[in-house]
């Protein structure tokens, strides 16, 4: 069968795995701004833009403090997290009691900038990032060879989603926060410091952003429009999935990239757009999303 | 959709004399403006600012805020600008055949989007529009990065040539000011005004017997139409079509340009499209500031004056514009 | 003299533009229930609210212990001792019973009821804990809304009309509790419509109306004054 299509298992599982890894991008993506939009009632449009900015980081960090991987991996996320927790106290908090929209007005502004210093810093061309040592090579699995870092950044996006969605669905914190999105100022009157709160929402999901970013940095270059490229799709994977689960958001993003993956075998002229054509259909079968609840 | 209504200033009856005040004002700052500006670069401002009119008429006054309305002024001046050229169109029938595209796509995207409220509305349009853009750097008739280059810009009505520039400069106001004759004429009418009502609150609509989803759908075909007639006007003027044109930042910018102006405004998307362009223009020597500009306006109209310029100075001086 | 708990003093309070509370003054002695009645929007669920901080805006003063609230957010207060069990109780649907249960957090260290004693006083509470807290019914969901915030170690509560809708056993099965609560030295401030089922359980009333105190007597003067009672409250 498959080989009538002339397509040989190579290309395909290649593809797959191609797939998985934007999977894991989409996933942790659209799950940040699912828990930033459940608490914060806002939009992050700026999330594509934490992502580079995580990215960036983790070259400044080898570039000029000599810091390798795994510190990055660590340091980054924590830094973007600080300036994101810093942006929500300083900027995005004013919005309180406006309209959903102005959120998403105002974050997408905040892009522009962060993408327009960068891109004035950098241009529009990539940084390579270098593979760490320790994931270098491939497993030979017999039937094809399976790159070493392409399987850490699956199982560690996994892992990491996997984690969140722990965090948030079984732990006091998590029960807080859930609490919080249904109504906060009861919350509050408990006496949690809901604001504190949702300083902290704000700054984990770009934090998981800018993770995403390291893990992407050796895989695709540092580029200062990488996030703006990335960002319609992750909105396109959380019209699909719905913003109302976490576990819904995983699976709708790495449903999606292998999707993406397979359509790039055997139809790649639409390999780009399958995901909005997705939406499409499920817009008309369910408008709140496969596992939305209506907003 | 009630707090950006309340930004836009209420407007229950509207002031005639002020709307037509301004008019003239406007009018004649179109006869004016060429001699001291160069023509061409007015010419781009009109069409840009019946763009903005286009998608004003969705966010200020049925309160859908569309992030992918590129996909529409875009795609209609591809369309023109390749009838104009490939099938030898009169312009007037070229730039027909952009909006009647525009259209379409609206009624298709409109039908898919309007079921959605506020940000999923949102970002569907930008997932839409984003398609529409992958097309368009795919498809064979958009010749990809390289745009449809050298339009002609032919006779109208196999008459009139438009290749002289003051023509031209005659064709574009006129073309401006229906469109903005029809926006006005829109939110002016018993339609217009059954939209208002759906914006302040849709359920009394719905309640009221309205249709409202059928209204939405029209509000967002006409916005189409009327972006595409603004795209395929521009791709006569500048004499091409590019990927520019329906990408995401165009997008983003006839958003910045009626924010900053005034959501809800009759003339706050043509001021905000004069100070957009005029500062992209002058800031284009220095690369990518004129982004970061504009982000930083973005973040400033919402934070200190979500009315915009026209919806400060109405309010100040207490008139209606 | 004992000093007040509650003492509550020239109160304002606004919802967006509107002015809701235009100078309420009344107090709760330690160990109390007090009652505050009065028609439908007299201010009643709007004292409470600015008593715990979650209205728009507030002047005047309203001193819990001898501390100032007017001034400090709704989670400072709390943090003081005391709880709010709100009208519209408040459960979170998208949290399990036993989340509900455990979300307040203890804002002192002892003065809480142990879970024992709180299903003591709600078994049925025990039986639905690993329930969705939108499964249940509406008794139950008063119950968990009281159960919640006797676990905090907070001893001055608020319960807003804690009546309202429920079937006549469930009634008695909530007075009960408040009779025990006040046993075990609780301080009361109660909101009800139900002012004949408040009496069996209130130190002391105070009549509301447009936004102000009108009226206060003692439980022992009830009867004396139902009359005035009725004009008040219009049944």
């Amino acid at each position: 069968m498959l080989l009538t299509l002339s397509i040989t298992p190579m290309q395909l599982y290649g593809q797959l795995l191609i797939g998985l890894i934007n999977g894991s991008f989409y996933a942790l993506l659209s799950m940040g701004l699912a828990v930033i939009f459940g608490m914060l009632n806002v939009v992050n449009f700026a999330h594509g833009a934490f992502y580079m900015v995580g990215a960036f980081v983790a070259y400044f960090l080898l570039q000029y403090g000599g810091m390798n991987y795994w510190a990055a991996l660590v340091l980054s996320p924590l830094i973007v997290g600080l300036l994101g927790a810093l942006v929500e106290r300083t900027i995005i908090r004013r919005l309180a009691g406006l309209d959903h929209l102005y959120g998403l007005l105002l974050t997408f502004g905040l892009a522009l900038v962060i993408e327009g210093l960068f891109q004035n810093e950098f241009g529009s061309s990539g940084k390579p990032y270098p593979t760490p040592p320790a994931l270098s090579g491939a497993y030979n699995l017999g039937f094809m060879f399976l790159p070493k870092y392409r399987a850490w950044v699956i199982v560690c996006s996994f892992v990491a989603c996997m984690a969140t969605w722990f965090a948030i669905e079984r732990t006091r914190l998590g029960a807080y926060l859930r609490a919080a999105t249904e109504n906060p100022s009861l919350v509050r009157a408990f006496g949690v410091n809901v604001p504190l709160m949702i300083t902290a929402t704000y700054g984990f999901g770009v934090a998981l952003a800018a993770f995403a970013g390291v893990l992407a940095a050796p895989i695709y270059q540092v580029r200062p429009g990488m996030g703006a490229d990335i960002i319609a799709v992750v909105f396109a994977v959380v019209v699909i999935g719905g913003m109302g689960s976490i576990l819904g958001s995983i699976l709708t993003g790495f449903t999606l990239g292998v999707i993406e993956g397979l359509t790039k075998v055997f139809y790649p002229e639409i390999s780009n757009t399958v995901v909005f054509v997705i939406m499409a259909i499920v817009l008309i079968i369910r408008p709140s999303g496969l596992f939305g609840r209506a907003i | 959709m009630s707090a950006l209504a309340s930004a836009a200033p209420a407007r229950a009856s509207h002031d005639a004399r002020d709307f037509a005040l301004a008019g003239v004002l406007m009018i004649a700052a179109i006869v004016a403006a060429p001699f001291f500006v160069y023509p061409f670069f007015v010419m781009q401002m009109l069409c840009v600012a019946l763009f903005a009119c286009a998608f004003n008429l969705l966010i200020g006054y049925v309160g859908l805020l569309s992030f992918g309305h590129a996909m529409f002024f875009g795609m209609a001046s591809y369309v023109s600008a390749h009838a104009a050229k490939e099938w030898g169109l009169d312009p007037e029938f070229a730039i027909l055949c952009g909006v009647g595209v525009a259209a379409a796509m609206g009624l298709v995207s409109g039908a898919l989007a309007i079921r959605s409220k506020g940000i999923y509305f949102a970002m569907i349009t930008v997932a839409l529009s984003q398609m529409v853009y992958f097309f368009c750097v795919q498809a064979p008739f958009t010749h990809g990065e390289d745009g449809i280059q050298s339009v002609p810009q032919g006779r109208v009505f196999g008459l009139v040539s438009l290749a002289d520039s003051a023509t031209l400069y005659v064709f574009v106001a006129l073309v401006f000011l229906i469109g903005f004759f029809v926006v006005y004429r829109t939110i002016n009418s018993p339609f217009g005004e059954i939209l208002k009502a759906i914006r302040e609150n849709e359920p009394r609509a719905t309640s009221l017997g309205y249709r409202v989803m059928r209204y939405k759908l029209m509000a967002f075909v006409l916005s189409a139409a009327l972006a595409g007639l603004a795209g395929a006007t521009k791709a006569l003027v500048v004499q091409n079509a590019s990927l520019s044109d329906v990408g995401f930042q165009m997008s983003g910018e006839v958003v910045l340009m009626t924010l900053l102006g005034g959501m809800g405004t009759l003339y706050g998307p043509v001021v905000g499209a004069v100070v957009v362009v005029a500062m992209q223009n002058y800031l284009a020597q220095y690369g990518q500031w004129v982004t970061v500009m504009q982000g930083a306006v973005f973040v400033a109209c919402v934070l200190l004056f979500r009315r915009g310029i026209v919806g400060e100075i109405a309010k100040w001086a207490r008139l209606a514009l | 003299m004992i000093e007040a708990a509650l003492k509550v003093a020239g109160l304002e309070a606004w919802y967006d533009e509107s002015h809701i509370l235009h100078g309420v003054n009344f107090e709760v002695r330690p160990g109390e229930v007090v009652t505050l009645l009065g028609r439908n929007g007299a201010g009643k669920t709007t004292t409470l609210k600015s008593i715990m901080g979650i209205v728009g805006k507030r002047k005047g003063s309203a001193q819990y212990g001898g501390r100032e609230t007017v001034g400090l957010s709704s989670d400072r207060i709390a943090r003081l001792g005391v709880a709010l069990c709100p009208e519209e109780r408040g459960i979170f649907h998208s949290l399990s019973v036993r989340e509900n249960l455990m979300l307040p957090p203890r804002v002192a260290p002892t003065g809480g009821l142990t879970l024992d004693q709180i299903f003591t006083l709600f078994p049925n509470i025990k039986e639905r804990l690993s329930s969705g807290g939108g499964k249940l019914s509406g008794g139950e969901q008063q119950m968990l809304a009281i159960a919640r915030i006797l676990r905090t170690g907070a001893r001055f509560l608020m319960l807003d009309e804690p009546t309202e809708g429920l079937a006549p056993v469930i009634i008695q099965q909530i007075g009960r509790t408040i009779g025990e609560l006040k046993k075990a030295g609780f301080t009361i401030l109660l909101v009800e419509q139900n002012f004949r089922w408040a009496s069996t359980l209130a130190d002391r009333f105070y009549v509301m109306e447009h936004g102000r105190i009108i009226d206060a007597f003692a439980a022992k003067d009830l009867t004396a004054n139902m009359d005035k009672l009725h004009d008040y409250l219009g049944v």
